[in-house]
């Protein structure tokens, strides 16, 4: 930190009046000039909050990808399949037992499984192939979508959202004064600050078990050098298939958050096979920390696109992803 | 001699089993939106296709229909694929399509390309698709978006009350046309039209336009269909959304008040408008929505039919009847089936309907509101019926022209 202020003093200034801006924005009451020129603060909140939820959400999805590329330097493009599956199998739990928790479990060890038979009968017979396992996770990725086409239709599924997640909770943020001088403030969501908390503790529980135990040990080992860590004695094909059904229980879950504050339908998996790819091309392939920031970048940037800019809302995400790959073409917090 | 003769008959007797055996076919191309956002309403528009195969039946004299189905994404280079395939692998000589806006006027620009062949509007409501260079061999027999709107602004302004509403709308031509309609209206009687907002088709995180919504009006217009309506509807819930709401053609049909889950509970009361209502006591609608529950069994449809379903089943009807007139002649190409189809009046399910010189539909319209029956399924109610809507909404066409087309902005909030 320190020696960053050091070494480029310019940019740090910029970064902190930056900083220091954002804050004031969020907790000042906006006199009458900003609202005049930004819109009501209550939009510029709800935008705010809308991008880091989703980035949330992004990043549950983009984690698993960027976790399964970055030890296997496998791309699986099929990992859309994996978040649409999730959330088809969370559907049919929750409307069988009308329990939400139980279906983000049932969800997350089924496509866990469905990742751990992708790695034992399809990746390990081609290892090291980069271009024929992207290949062949293209068709499959095709072949899942009319498989869950034919299950379950072109209709579009929504997860029930348990009666105590519904309805907006008020925030200690203030969003306007009435003019008897009562301060408004900001209703929010509560699913959404729900499944936000949910991918943070994820994360944090990820980067814990990565740095801090001996199977995250194993995995950055691998990260780094699989032949050696091979030659060491670990039994490199467990590794593989633990990080590979992590990664896909993931998407599972994070299928299933989808379809509670959005919806699920053919196409999805695409989407979010899109999105996943933007996020871990800005953020940088194969490390989670990179992650979570492509996530929260692109999550804010979508969201407050669509307020200001809801013309252009479509391609900001992708001017973004150009930029980067401009500047720093291996990401924002790739390792070198 | 004798054996000269019989020899004869039995080859004569062979020619004409022969030609009972390969009885002339017909074929005609249907298309509808059976992937993306709107799936569920191409799904429901088959049904009504179907439903109109079974009333109506597939032969023409002594020649039989065959129909190839192709889908698309409500994307106008989806439908254009689609009917390019149709034409020229299936090889059909009829088109029944397309389904969506944008997809209409992509698919009539197509239709000036093969001038041979015969175009029927399935469901689309573009205005632009039969009001800005018509193709001469391209009919719709519904009515546009903003002929479906008619009746709502007036509703709204005299019965409701209403004098500032803002709208949501998908952002595209249909639902342009369908927010022309009702601005024309209600801008007309006096009221305001404070606030336009559009979201991409497709969109799925409607949450910061929920929040983007102004407090200071009166009712809330929905322009939304499919995936998007309902995803709408269940974070409107999540936020606690309470303001009233008024609703376009495919926001409060069946597709949508069927859909799972209860955030559809807060159309109950949604004014509406659109060409067909619910729970309308007309005998040929009745008949219509029990011949559609007769077809298929409850768990595959909606309780009644929708409005795309309707708009399939009577432009099916327009395709059969008109051939029927014409005994399956599709002789130099197809004038006298142009010719019968341009001249044909239905007396479809929603009302009669006839065509005007730019083979657009002039039809009924019916204004209505959201009603629960008492066991959770909602209905659309109708509170007022319009017949006789025309496409330049009763306006002389000079002061119609002068509007502009549907877009963004257009028309201005004024009275013309």
């Amino acid at each position: 930190m320190t020696r960053f202020v050091e070494r480029h003093p310019a940019w740090a200034l910029i970064v902190i009046i930056v900083i220091a801006v954002a804050l004031w924005l969020v907790f000042a009451v906006w006199p009458q000039g900003v609202e005049d020129a930004f819109g009501r603060k209550r939009v510029f909140l709800n935008a705010l909050f809308n991008g880091i939820t989703l980035g949330g959400l992004y990043f549950l999805v983009a984690s698993g990808f960027t976790l399964i590329f970055g030890l296997m330097r496998n791309v699986n493009l099929a990992h859309g399949s994996l978040y649409l599956f999730g959330g088809y199998v969370g559907y049919a739990i929750s409307a069988a037992t009308g329990s939400w928790v139980l279906s983000f479990i049932v969800a997350f060890v089924l496509t866990a499984l469905v990742g751990v038979l992708l790695q034992v009968l399809v990746f390990r017979r081609m290892e090291g192939q980069d271009l024929r396992q992207t290949m062949v996770t293209i068709g499959l990725s095709i072949v899942f979508a009319d498989l869950m086409l034919w299950a379950c239709g072109g209709d579009f599924y929504q997860i029930q959202t348990p009666n105590w997640l519904i309805g907006p909770v008020e925030l200690p943020l203030v969003t306007a004064i009435k003019s008897s001088g009562e301060p408004v403030y900001l209703r929010y969501p509560l699913v959404r600050l729900v499944i936000f908390a949910a991918s943070v503790v994820i994360g944090m529980a990820m980067w814990l078990a990565l740095n801090r135990t001996r199977i995250g040990m194993i995995i950055r080992a691998g990260v780094d050098d699989r032949d050696i860590l091979a030659a060491t004695g670990v039994r490199i094909q467990l590794v593989f298939v633990v990080v590979f059904a992590l990664g896909a229980g993931l998407a599972g879950v994070a299928g299933v958050v989808g379809g509670t504050f959005q919806s699920l339908s053919p196409g999805e998996d695409i989407r979010f096979l899109l999105a996943s790819l933007v996020v871990v091309i800005v953020g940088g392939m194969g490390s989670i920390p990179g992650a979570a920031l492509g996530a929260l970048i692109i999550g804010l940037a979508e969201q407050l696109g669509s307020v200001y800019i809801p013309t252009y809302a479509i391609v900001v995400t992708f001017l973004i992803m150009v930029l980067v790959l401009a500047i720093r073409p291996r990401g924002l917090l790739a390792r070198r | 001699m004798l054996k000269g003769s019989l020899g004869l008959i039995a080859l004569s007797s062979l020619l004409l089993s022969g030609t009972a055996f390969a009885q002339e076919k017909i074929k005609v191309g249907v298309t509808a939106t059976l992937e993306g956002t709107y799936t569920v309403l191409g799904e429901d528009g088959i049904r009504g296709f179907q439903t109109a195969l079974n009333v109506l039946g597939k032969k023409v004299g002594d020649k039989e229909l065959e129909f190839v189905i192709a889908s698309t994404d409500a994307t106008p280079d989806s439908a254009v694929r689609a009917v390019r395939k149709l034409i020229e692998q299936d090889k059909v000589q009829i088109l029944l399509s397309p389904l969506s806006g944008d997809e209409g006027i992509a698919v009539k620009n197509f239709a000036k390309t093969h001038p041979e062949l015969t175009f029927i509007n399935a469901a689309s409501g573009a205005q632009e698709t039969t009001y800005v260079d018509p193709a001469p061999n391209f009919f719709r027999y519904n009515m546009d978006g903003a002929q479906w709107q008619v009746g709502l602004g007036k509703y709204a302004y005299d019965q409701k009350k209403y004098r500032k509403i803002a709208t949501v709308g998908e952002d595209y031509s249909f639902i342009y046309t369908q927010v022309f309609g009702l601005v024309l209206e209600f801008c007309g009687a006096g009221g305001q039209v404070t606030n336009r907002q559009w979201v991409p088709l497709g969109t799925k995180d409607f949450a910061s336009v929920i929040a983007a919504l102004p407090d200071d009006v009166d009712a809330i217009y929905l322009g939304l269909g499919g995936a998007d309506a309902v995803n709408f509807l269940n974070q409107y819930q999540q936020a606690g959304g309470k303001a009233h709401l008024m609703g376009g053609s495919i926001m409060i049909d069946q597709t949508i008040l069927s859909s799972k889950g209860n955030a559809k509970n807060a159309l109950i009361g949604t004014l509406a408008a659109s060409g067909q209502a619910d729970t309308w006591e007309n005998p040929s609608w009745q008949k219509f929505v029990k011949d559609y529950q007769d077809a298929f069994p409850p768990n595959k449809r909606f309780p009644s039919p929708s409005l795309l379903a309707t708009n399939y089943y009577g432009s099916t009807m327009a395709l059969i009847l008109a051939l029927r007139q014409v005994n399956g002649d599709l002789s130099n190409n197809q004038a006298k089936y142009k010719e019968a189809l341009a001249k044909i009046e239905l007396d479809a399910p929603n009302g009669k309907i006839k065509l005007d010189s730019n083979r657009q539909a002039i039809g009924t319209n019916f204004v209505t509101e959201v009603v629960d029956d008492g066991k959770g399924a909602l209905f659309s109610k109708v509170v007022n019926v319009i017949p006789n809507v025309n496409q330049t909404l009763g306006y002389d066409p000079a002061v119609f022209a002068k509007i502009g087309l549907p877009s963004r902005t257009v028309p201005e909030c004024k009275k013309y």
